[in-house]
């Protein structure tokens, strides 16, 4: 075993407590986690070789299609399966000045896409702010939405800012059904979950022709791969439809990345190693070819930037070079950068691929 | 017989092909045609193949097709379902074999 004195934070009866750094538990750090993931099982081949194999390494940038903000650790859920160990406990977030360094840098650029991120990122006092400069300057914005933050009292005009402001909406509902999604983010959230999706169909979430697009996203419940994403959206579409009269746009499958709070479920279950090999046996070079990074920069909550969120909550900044904080930032160098890759990234190439906008091959 | 089976043997299930290649080529590229999508889903064959699983108690399908059907969006109450499936037919087929009981006890019975 890894770490065989360490205490699980992941329970099967109670997995919705505090977060692993209010737990002071070593995989909190991403050293510790580094550490682990190093330690491949005999069969897994260290990720750069595999790359290399597939002619793909070093792996480079394509360019900036996606501006990708982390506003911060704050979440008013504590899911099982978080790669950025997010919680009502963390007081990370971005703060207005950082926020304004971001659009600042985004007018400087053509990138079209803005994908605010977190926690919850609309519980950052900032976030609307975000919006309405990112919105202003003419770009696509994209709230990354837990749905039950739609209900809180403090947040009663959420749903009807986004529509306002045309912002596209991609929440999480790993299940159609309440057993599989509570065991992954707390107990009622399946039916808050669904009430918060009626109140944006109400406003013309996820019907055609409203312009506003609503697309979920499924995690797996477990050390498992996503099913094809084409087939898991028709049981989906039909289930929330029929059961909840819920309507969307489109669904993503994402891959958990053996990280954070789903590596501590995969170290307290005695999954880590079939996962790891299940990651790696299901290695897609087509879909290491068309990765996220390679067309993302992504900024962390205190400005720092990073090759993708999953390098950003492992604390490996852009490297090679390139600028590493916000108020630094140079499209022209960060475009075609070079991407840090670890054996984490496999969790991004299986099977038919995992973006933060689903399959890719 | 302790230990009889291994999870790690599966991933070797190739090495059958090693004595007569042919054969293990042709049965790969049968099972591989067999599960496609086709007039029945994956995600239909693999609930299938969970319960033929169960029925010739075959531990190495077992784990497989319930990772499959896991990985094809099924749920442990679809799952659930099709075990019982093959618990009813195993479990009618011996019942009705009953009747041939009844054939033969009343052959011989006065």
């Amino acid at each position: 075993m890894p770490h065989p004195n360490r205490e699980p934070v992941w329970s099967k009866t109670d997995n919705m407590g505090l977060s692993l750094k209010a737990n002071a538990n070593p995989l909190s750090l991403a050293a510790e986690q580094l550490r682990i993931l190093s330690i491949v099982p005999t069969p897994v081949a260290p990720f750069e070789d595999k790359m290399a194999a597939a002619g793909l390494y070093p792996l480079d940038a394509t360019g900036i299609t996606v501006f990708q903000i982390n506003v911060g650790k704050l979440c008013n859920q504590t899911c099982a399966h978080c790669h950025v160990d997010a919680g009502p406990d963390r007081r990370e977030i971005m703060t207005r000045e950082t926020a304004e360094l971001c659009i600042r840098a985004l007018a400087q650029t053509r990138i079209p896409t803005v994908d605010i991120t977190g926690g919850a990122p609309e519980l950052n006092p900032n976030f609307r702010w975000l919006v309405e400069q990112a919105r202003g300057l003419g770009r696509h914005v994209i709230d990354r939405c837990n749905l039950t933050v739609l209900l809180l009292a403090a947040q009663a005009d959420l749903a009807g800012f986004l529509a306002n402001h045309q912002v596209e909406v991609i929440a999480s509902l790993p299940y159609f059904r309440a057993s599989q999604t509570d065991a992954q983010r707390g107990e009622g959230v399946f039916e808050k979950s669904i009430a918060a999706l009626r109140k944006l169909n109400a406003l013309g979430y996820g019907s055609e022709g409203s312009g506003l697009l609503l697309n979920l996203v499924y995690n797996p419940v477990g050390a498992f791969l996503p099913p094809k994403q084409e087939s898991i959206e028709v049981q989906f579409k039909r289930e929330l439809e029929r059961k909840h009269g819920v309507v969307f746009n489109h669904l993503y499958t994402i891959t958990n990345m053996p990280i954070s709070r789903f590596l501590d479920f995969l170290l307290a279950t005695g999954n880590y190693e079939g996962y790891m090999e299940r990651l790696v046996n299901a290695f897609n070079p087509a879909a290491a070819a068309s990765v996220m990074c390679r067309y993302t920069i992504s900024i962390g909550w205190d400005g720092a930037l990073f090759d993708c969120d999953f390098n950003q909550m492992l604390d490996l900044p852009t490297g090679f070079g390139a600028p590493q904080h916000i108020r630094d930032f140079d499209v022209t160098k960060l475009q075609s950068r070079r991407i840090f890759t670890a054996n984490h990234c496999y969790g991004c190439t299986a099977g038919s691929g995992s973006t933060c906008s689903g399959s890719i091959a | 017989m302790d230990g009889y089976y291994h999870s790690s043997d599966l991933p070797n299930f190739a090495d059958i092909g090693k004595g007569n290649r042919e054969l293990w080529e042709k049965f790969q590229s049968y099972y591989a045609a067999v599960f496609a999508e086709g007039a029945l889903t994956e995600r239909e064959k693999a609930l299938i193949a969970l319960g033929v699983a169960h029925a010739v108690q075959c531990p190495y399908c077992i784990d497989a097709y319930t990772q499959s059907c896991l990985e094809k969006g099924s749920n442990i109450e679809e799952m659930t379902e099709a075990v019982h499936v093959a618990c009813a037919i195993r479990g009618g087929a011996s019942l009705v074999h009953g009747l041939q009981m009844r054939n033969v006890a009343e052959k011989l019975s006065m």
